[in-house]
């Protein structure tokens, strides 16, 4: 009886070390899941001027009196930084979620980079208070003004940098960068140079946007390209969703979500997506021997969209989350997005203080076309229209 | 696990008896007592899989501030993309069970008249077990490196034989039915095996010797004792195909074309004011069909296996 | 019902072909020359089908990069070389197994001493316990996340650390497993005269934990390995809760890694195809003859 019992117990303690043990490690992936109001407390850093009270990172609206370095000392306290949505390959992100881990110390946690931007929000509720939520938001602006019940408002020091027509007034929302809609495709196809050539029936089974249109920017501004390339404007999206009606009518278009993986296997040799993620796939599939194309459509005005950085309100991690907004508005996070092919919302105000990377703006080659840009009525207005009628995606 | 009757003396001759002891002669506590140590099992199911259930079920009868209402039924019946998801998704279910029934019977066939200790039956029987649970989300990578854009099926026609495959093919539902058969396949070769194993040699030997070929064999007593088992394994690809999520979620990464899928979707879209719950009632939808068709699984499987023994 | 495909088989009557054994067949003769053919053709065809993915697999997961001068593929196994590369695959598998770890444990503690405890002292409630056993076939798994995220949210926000964990995926996933699990056990049960050794054991004086534990369990090692491999089979294919819930098992990463990198997520798809298949094999060929029908089973879901 007592041998066995032993025996039993060795081994189920044996398991539960293991467990224990294992399970260590991925709980360390999540250090606070306390009331983040306990922490900031203890996190206040000793370089804040000593008659200051200490600082609740979870309801700050800015820097403060300690300026950047003090929040991204409490967040260093903190230890990571929960973004999603961020592919290394979008828009330079790569680059930048390296230079601020070795600029703060700040460990970054990339999670379900290719997501769009409903499934952050989806993320941000189901994973509410349990440690893995993301802290810091990059959403198309759809998405955005449907839920700023969700973000915390912030100002970051660069705030004066920014025109008032890219930001919430009260700092819930920024605009961060954009790009243009363009069209990706494997040259051995041939030359795509409109809009209307991807509905050339050579190209059956060959087209794909960039997301569902109803969750992502991505594939929000696809339509947006294809409305203004069929005599739409942005009041009225209509044609362009009767255009992606007519190509998936056709088999042109193909119910898959690009990513460099579909792109590279060549499941989706023709992509509609933003300069930013069509622009590296030049150099990342030469080694595979593709020779991909870009271009901007000529049938249609130049569009573009800013997506928007927002913080968690319930953030696990508030100053470091914080200190990474600080530094996407900072110069060198603004230069990073434009190594990769975007253009920053503080382009104008870092021309004028010359502090732009000359050569990376050289690179990027901006079309001189004023681009549209749908305002948030306009934006809200396309919303409704789409999620009414973008349901004719389905296989024969 | 206490055992009441420990404190007390229990007869020899009660020992002695056969396994139908609860209750007989025993005080109504101790009684009561057995039922105590199966509180825990039914705690843990209620809790984990009979509330999840309620959920669905009081949910789909709910508007978005919990009144009742039929509501949510009659969107789903009139919306054309929720009808049409379910009727692709029974499709798609009809047609791989019978792909898989077919091509699985005859794979089992094959592999029963050889060696019953062959290397080839125990070879088979293992890959079975393996592809038949072949992660959907694997075998939508498998297949579109067999026939994707530079999958090896596609560069071979087109580098030896200058034919270009349209690979769009795959995200039909021809293509989803030949994928969803690639698991369909090895699990009617595991459920269906056995009833093939218990068709004895002396049948057939009784039906030749009685002047009977092999066609009449199977029409005459092959054919109506497999019959059940057959018709079970069949239900039983059904569902499995109907429930699938992970193959078509993988494959068909946009949209919301199977239920399976729309139900997916429905949770993680944006709310739409009005439709909060019509997951829940796509979802109640599936219980139903699934239920239905595993009840008279059931049923008939009490039949077949009378024969197997 | 099942939070993958094909677990079908081992809720089979007898547990489908990886559980039951072929009987002696007796005196073969040999099969006339239409029907020896007729196999052929079938075998060709089926198995042909059957084996050209993988084959593709392999070929997809073996190239190299593309020589831009010759335009020249070539051939290299650093797809495979890749999958310990990126800590994600590595921390999804560290998950499910401990996952699996985790649910084998809590399927045995929940299902043996209530199966034992229905045959030996409350036969009545054994109709009831197999239908409890067999309802999460009825219920896909689907509508299953559907009903149990609100309870996850809960746990997550309340319960620390541990409460929003991967680990806790172990308690649905016991669930899943219920009927796989309790037909091999029952199988077991049934081919041992389960009674008889309850009550031998307690007329000589044991008590419950004893009779269980000591006398009964050891003598369904079969069933409970079984079951066992089953339940590790099942979590380590799960992919439909795990991914709706947000927890990053297995399957979940390389369905991530999958939109990242085609090659080594093909690469990592054939290693545990393979692994797999390898496992089932051996044990299938060299399992110990504990109990006359319950051997190993590898029914996993998809």
């Amino acid at each position: 009886m007592h041998r066995m019992k032993s025996r039993v117990a060795v081994t189920m303690a044996a398991a539960a070390m293991i467990v224990a043990a294992c399970g260590g490690s991925t709980a360390s992936k999540a250090p606070t899941t306390a009331p983040a109001t306990a922490a900031p407390a203890t996190a206040a850093p000793a370089t804040a001027a000593p008659t200051e009270a200490a600082i609740d990172w979870k309801t700050a609206t800015s820097a403060g009196a300690g300026g950047i370095d003090a929040v991204c000392a409490a967040g260093k306290v903190e230890g990571t930084v929960n973004l999603i949505a961020t592919p290394p390959d979008w828009a330079n992100y790569g680059q930048m979620m390296t230079d601020f881990t070795a600029k703060y110390g700040i460990k970054v946690q990339s999670d379900q980079p290719d997501a769009g931007s409903q499934d952050e929000i989806n993320a941000a509720t189901q994973l509410a208070g349990t440690g893995r939520q993301p802290d810091i938001f990059d959403l198309g602006t759809a998405v955005a003004l449907a839920n700023t019940a969700m973000y915390a408002p912030y100002q970051v020091a660069t705030w004066k940098d920014i025109p008032d027509g890219n930001k919430e007034a009260t700092g819930l929302w920024t605009n961060n960068y954009t790009g243009f809609m363009t069209i990706g495709y494997d040259t051995s196809l041939g030359t795509i140079a409109k809009v209307a050539d991807l509905a050339d029936a050579a190209y059956k089974g060959k087209v794909a946007l960039n997301g569902d249109p109803t969750k992502t920017g991505a594939g929000f501004n696809g339509v947006v390209l294809a409305a203004l390339a069929n005599g739409g404007t942005a009041d009225n999206i209509q044609p362009g969703i009767d255009f992606y009606k007519k190509l998936a009518d056709s088999g042109n278009l193909l119910p898959v979500d690009p990513a460099p993986a579909t792109i590279a296997s060549g499941q989706t040799p023709i992509v509609i997506d933003w300069s930013y993620n069509n622009g590296p796939q030049i150099a990342a599939l030469q080694p595979k021997g593709i020779t991909w194309g870009v271009v901007v459509p000529s049938d249609a005005a130049p569009i573009a969209a800013y997506y928007n950085s927002a913080i968690n309100k319930d953030a696990a991690h508030p100053a470091a989350a914080r200190c990474w907004l600080e530094y996407a508005f900072s110069d060198a996070g603004q230069n990073a997005w434009l190594k990769g092919f975007a253009l920053p919302v503080r382009l104008a105000a870092m021309q004028t203080a010359g502090t732009t990377d000359k050569a990376a703006f050289a690179a990027l080659n901006p079309p001189t076309t004023t681009p549209v840009m749908l305002t948030a009525a306009q934006t809200d207005a396309a919303k409704a229209l789409l999620t009414a009628q973008w349901t004719f995606i389905t296989i024969q | 696990m206490t055992d009441s009757s420990a404190s007390m003396p229990v007869p020899s001759s009660s020992a002695a008896a056969g396994p139908a002891r609860s209750g007989a002669g025993a005080s109504r506590f101790r009684g009561a007592g057995n039922y105590l140590a199966l509180i825990p099992f039914h705690a843990y199911v209620g809790l984990f899989l009979v509330l999840p259930t309620l959920f669905v079920v009081v949910g789909a009868f709910s508007d978005g501030s919990g009144q009742f209402t039929l509501d949510n039924f009659r969107t789903m019946f009139t919306t054309p993309t929720f009808v049409d998801s379910f009727i692709k998704s029974l499709q798609l279910a009809v047609i791989t069970a019978l792909l898989g029934a077919i091509f699985g019977g005859l794979l089992a066939w094959a592999v029963v008249r050889g060696d019953p200790q062959g290397l080839l039956r125990q070879l088979v029987i293992a890959a079975s077990g393996v592809l038949a649970q072949f992660g959907g989300v694997m075998l939508a990578f498998a297949f579109l490196a067999t026939f994707g854009f530079n999958g090896l099926v596609t560069v071979i026609m087109k580098n030896n034989f200058g034919i270009q495959l349209d690979m769009s093919w795959l995200y039909s539902m021809t293509g989803l039915a030949i994928v969803y058969a690639y698991f369909q396949i090895p699990l009617m070769v595991i459920v269906f095996l056995p009833s093939l194993d218990g068709l004895r040699q002396e049948w057939y030997d009784a039906s030749a010797s009685l002047g009977g070929g092999a066609w009449s064999f199977w029409r005459h007593v092959g054919g109506p004792i497999l019959a059940p088992s057959f018709l079970g394994a069949l239900l039983l690809l059904f569902t499995n195909a109907f429930s699938a999520y992970a193959t078509a979620q993988a494959l068909i990464s946009q949209g919301c074309v199977l239920i399976t899928q729309q139900i997916a979707c429905q949770m993680q879209s944006e709310v739409v004011l009005g439709q909060e719950n019509v997951g829940k009632a796509l979802a109640l939808g599936m219980i139903v069909i699934v239920s239905g068709v595993m009840a008279v699984y059931a049923l008939i499987q009490r039949r077949a296996s009378r024969w197997v023994k | 019902m099942t939070t993958s495909q094909g677990q079908f088989g081992a809720a089979a009557p007898e547990g489908g072909a990886l559980i039951s054994r072929p009987r002696g067949a007796g005196k073969r003769r040999k099969a006339p020359l239409s029907q020896r053919l007729t196999r052929i053709v079938i075998l060709v065809v089926v198995l042909g089908y059957l084996v050209l993915p993988l084959v593709a697999m392999l070929e997809f997961s073996t190239r190299g990069n593309v020589d831009p001068i010759t335009k020249q593929a070539t051939r290299s196994l650093q797809s495979y070389a890749a999958i310990l590369s990126y800590p994600n695959l590595v921390d999804g598998i560290v998950t499910s197994l401990q996952i699996a770890v985790l649910t084998v444990f809590g399927m045995l503690i929940l299902l043996v001493p209530t199966m034992v405890w229905t045959v030996v002292r409350v036969p009545r409630m054994r109709r009831v316990v197999e239908f409890l056993c067999l309802l999460p076939l009825a219920i896909p798994a689907i509508v299953i996340v559907v009903g149990i995220a609100p309870i996850y949210r809960f746990m997550g926000q309340h319960l620390g650390a541990v409460g929003g964990s991967a680990l806790t995926l172990a308690f649905i996933d016991i669930i899943l497993v219920l009927p796989y699990s309790y037909r091999a056990i029952d199988s077991s049960l049934r081919s041992i005269d389960t009674a008889t050794l309850a009550d031998a054991a307690r007329s000589l004086g044991a008590g419950w934990p004893r009779t269980i534990f000591q006398v009964i369990v050891p003598n369904i090692r079969g069933g409970i390995l079984s079951a066992s491999v089953l339940a590790i089979a099942l979590v380590l294919g799960e992919f439909t809760i795990s991914s709706l819930l947000s927890f990053n098992t297995v399957q979940v990463v390389i369905f991530l890694l999958g939109k990242r990198d085609p090659f080594v997520s093909v690469a990592v798809s054939l290693a545990a195809l393979a692994f797999a298949f390898i496992l089932l094999f051996v044990i299938s060929r060299f399992a110990p003859g504990a109990d006359r029908r319950g051997q190993q089973t590898a029914e996993e879901p998809a």
